[in-house]
């Protein structure tokens, strides 16, 4: 009997202009342009564009997608794929994972001729009440992102910074905190955080947000009552914790609020410097990223010999899974980060 | 639980822009921390906090042996701050559960601790901490803590906190020391009033306001008293039997630095001078008494190349007789008589300048060209000696080119030979409470001058944008220029032509620099 040896994964998965390209299977993963067959981790608009022919995903992301899109630029085919669900595509089987990254996220898993890789999208490891957690499937090459890829980020647990604002909110009783945060996953994981601290109070909500909201909720997500955050009103937002997207909280429609605390909640705040830009009082480190000891515990346990870096800070991790025994590879992917990077 | 708390303090005082979100946020302090460390957090507050620190080397020596080496300079290259990096750094898979230390317990272990020691001790402590708290830690173990809020503020939020006037704490101040057990006691109704008598007190400085056209207009000359404003820094000497110092105008005790004006005060009086470095009766320029400000130790040599004196304009206590409610006239009278008696060694009084209008005097001040005289001083003799910076009693009206100290807010590396260091500075005056760009200068410093700036910048750095670093807001620069106009350069809607840095004002608290008014004030019309 012939023993074959599998096919490394580099000679059937590669870095094309439009993304990454499964050549037997004829598809791409998070493509940047328009294309023909597109498989799509999760939502945020550097991983979904609109315009492809055929687009699969998640029935969740299949959602987001059309909220975001509309019906006719969500892809011309739609079909959904839910978790460990599996088909095959031109000889290449494929089956989704959860990345527990907003809802919906999925690692693609893809094994062709017994060689596996598992494109993760963007991913992290802590509890989220608004999606189902990371599943690590064990593959030959690992795709990671390396948004926070430094020893300096490490999450602190989220629980500890929505501890943070209740107390600021309870030193500044009068004064309005407006969170900055994005309105794809991070604006309802902080209002379930926020449900689960105790605070069952009707949030306000800045307008940009509303859709998204309302369609977690329809998608299962339960979220509590929202109002909408009209500045008209702001007497009765004093002393609220309001929900705005990043751009809102340090331009006129934040200063039109009660002597506002303007507060963000991103990894990025765990480096002063960075926190200190744009008028944020009350940075809050809380990310929808690994962190760098989730980066490297995930590398470690799906037990892939390669490891293929997206986008981020990759000379890091390189060195870090040098250490252990692990290739990294640096794929500089263009176009990612943009919306999601916080 | 105190070095977070604190740590959580500091971080809230850092970002919080406004005056009353600051004082809200210490004013928790007092009311929720225990003794002794509120008023270890007090005095950190007020910059009163002096205790063994640790060098930062040995930061350095315990992250090394801790992390890799490849991570470190990345991490270190992006954070851009030694101890913030160190902090986010430290390991945590060998957190302790010892309880954190307590604020009082660093200070005291610190001072008591062998030099062996230390190390291990931070180390425990690191252990024991939060990122955040680790931050706060080695900022306080290294000597390095910057607080966003001055000690002023301190004492208006402890007054706030506890019903009290503001002057009264600062009346009591200078008889209480860290961590202030009497202070709390008193203004928790547990205690007497802190009896500061016989301890050296620092009072409040009157000061005076700049001169404008509209002001100069309505000066009647016989009601003036005019004396030379010199170039040096203001100071007030007290000396009794309780003890002599030194105090800078924001009462900061600078007797360390004098010794030799310490040991000439062999007196029972309060007087308010100016500190200047004269040698053969002739002021030197303020270079060289910069070279003596600031020194922990002072060598023979300097006091031999940089002798100081002072020059005196005012008398507030005569023994324990209060003369602060005196008019100027009899102060000076009083002034004139006791330094005929007490003859103190290395001062001097500052003459009076006799003039017949007020036209006359614009000509006397237009003619002082000596380097070691700004301009004047102008004083109503019938004006009492009131704390603070009261509009009308007293005007300063400096000879030009104008001037303005602004506060230092970006600085850019230079060009060719300047291209290691930040050379370029963008600075600002207030509006309001916002800091807002009025100018930018890339002269008038000495080179010794650029490599105190350069390093001071690197230590202060808040953000960096390219070549660009954005610094803490604690730095006043006495810029120099020929003319203020407006304009949409900068977002204080003022340009400045041909600005120059004319001076360093270390002595100088950035909340006293100057504001849009004043910068609008020149543009009206010179005096000239
Ligand atoms: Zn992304
Ligand atoms: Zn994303």
């Amino acid at each position: 009997m012939i023993r074959i040896m599998p096919p490394h994964p580099e000679t059937w998965l590669r870095v094309t202009e439009a993304g990454l390209y499964c050549e037997p299977g004829g598809f791409f993963v998070d493509p940047t342009r328009p294309v023909d067959r597109a498989i799509i981790t999760h939502g945020h608009s550097d991983h979904a564009r609109p315009g492809h022919a055929h687009v699969l995903a998640t029935p969740e992301t299949l959602a987001i997608m059309r909220e975001r899109m509309g019906e006719d630029r969500a892809g011309t085919t739609q079909q959904a794929l839910g978790y460990g669900e599996a088909l095959t595509v031109n000889g290449v089987r494929v089956w989704l994972r959860p990345a527990g990254h907003v809802l919906g996220s999925a690692q693609v898993c893809l094994e062709w001729q017994g060689s596996r890789a598992v494109v993760s999208g963007d991913y992290k490891r802590r509890h989220d009440p608004t999606c189902p957690p990371f599943e690590p499937e064990r593959c030959d090459v690992f795709v990671t992102e390396a948004t926070f890829a430094l020893p300096v980020f490490r999450h602190p647990p989220a629980a500890q910074e929505i501890g943070r604002l209740l107390a600021s909110l309870a030193l500044f009783p009068e004064r309005t905190h407006v969170i900055g945060c994005y309105a794809l996953g991070k604006a309802q994981r902080l209002i379930a955080l926020l449900r689960q601290a105790g605070w069952d109070r009707p949030i306000p909500i800045h307008g940009a947000l509303q859709r998204l909201c309302t369609l977690y909720e329809t998608l299962g997500v339960k979220l509590g009552p929202l109002v909408p955050a009209t500045v008209a009103a702001k007497d009765k937002l004093a002393g609220t914790i309001v929900l705005a997207p990043p751009s809102a909280i340090a331009d006129r429609w934040a200063r039109r609020l009660n002597e506002p605390v303007p507060c963000l909640a991103s990894g990025w705040m765990r480096v002063r410097q960075r926190a200190k830009q744009g008028g944020v009082e009350l940075p809050m480190v809380i990310s929808d990223h690994a962190d760098w000891p989730e980066l490297l515990a995930t590398c470690a346990e799906v037990e892939a010999s390669e490891v293929w870096i997206t986008h981020g800070r990759e000379e890091a991790l390189i060195h870090a899974l040098g250490q252990q025994g692990i290739r990294g590879r640096a794929l500089h992917l263009v176009g990612r980060g943009e919306e999601d990077a916080e | 639980m105190s070095v977070p708390a604190f740590a959580e303090l500091l971080e809230r005082l850092l970002f919080t822009p406004g005056r009353n979100g600051k004082v809200a946020l210490i004013r928790q302090w007092f009311a929720t921390q225990p003794d002794p460390d509120r008023g270890i957090g007090l005095a950190a507050l007020a910059g009163e906090l002096n205790f063994r620190t640790a060098k930062p080397a040995l930061l350095r020596e315990l992250i090394a042996t801790r992390t890799d080496p490849v991570l470190f300079a990345m991490s270190y290259d992006y954070v851009g701050d030694l101890a913030e990096t160190i902090a986010l750094l430290w390991p945590e898979d060998a957190r302790s559960n010892a309880p954190p230390p307590g604020l009082a317990e660093v200070v005291r272990t610190l001072d008591g601790a062998g030099r062996g020691e230390v190390p291990a001790i931070i180390a425990a402590w690191l252990h024991a901490l939060d990122s955040g708290a680790r931050l706060a830690l080695i900022k306080l173990v290294t000597g390095g803590l910057r607080v966003g809020a001055s000690a002023r503020l301190a004492k208006v939020a402890l007054a706030e906190w506890a019903g009290q006037e503001v002057g009264e704490i600062e009346e009591v101040w200078h008889g209480v020391r860290p961590p202030y057990l009497p202070l709390f006691a008193w203004l928790e109704g547990r205690g007497p009033r802190p009896d500061p008598a016989g301890q050296p007190i620092f009072r409040p400085l009157m000061l005076a306001h700049p001169l404008e056209a509209k002001d100069f207009e309505a000066l009647h000359a016989p009601d003036w008293r005019a004396e030379w404003k010199w170039d040096g820094i203001r100071v007030q000497l007290t000396a009794g039997p309780g003890g002599r110092r030194l105090w800078s105008r924001s009462g900061e005790d600078i007797s360390g630095s004098f010794p030799e004006i310490i040991a000439a005060m062999d007196f029972h009086a309060v007087a308010d001078g100016e500190l200047l470095v004269v040698r053969d009766g002739e002021v030197a320029p303020f270079a060289d008494l910069q070279q003596r400000l600031n020194r922990k130790t002072v060598t023979a040599k300097m006091l031999k190349e940089f002798p100081a004196a002072v020059r005196l304009y005012d008398l507030l206590f005569e023994g324990e007789e209060d003369l602060r409610p005196l008019p100027f006239d009899a102060r000076r009278a009083r002034l004139e008589a006791w330094h005929e008696r007490a003859r103190p060694p290395l001062s001097s009084l500052s003459p009076l300048i006799g003039f017949g209008s007020m036209e006359e005097l614009a000509a006397i001040r237009d003619g002082a060209r000596a380097a070691a005289i700004e301009g004047l001083m102008l004083k109503r003799g019938d004006s009492p000696y009131t704390p603070g910076r009261v509009k009308g009693p007293w005007w300063k009206w400096k000879r030009d080119p104008l001037t303005l100290d602004c506060v230092l807010m970006y600085a850019q590396r230079g060009h060719g030979k300047r291209s290691s260091f930040y050379s370029d500075f963008t600075f600002g005056v207030w509006r309001g409470e916002e800091l807002v760009p009025v100018g930018k200068a890339y002269s008038g410093y000495t080179d010794e001058e650029l490599v105190w700036l350069d390093k001071w910048i690197r230590d202060h750095t808040t953000a960096r944008f390219g070549p660009v670093r954005e610094v803490e807001r604690h730095l006043v620069l006495e810029v120099a220029f020929d003319a203020a106009q407006r304009s949409t350069r900068h977002k204080s809607g003022y340009a400045l032509r041909f600005p120059r840095i004319a001076r360093i004002r270390r002595d100088k608290p950035a909340a006293e620099a100057d504001r849009v008014e004043a910068v609008e004030a020149l543009v009206v019309g010179s005096l000239a």
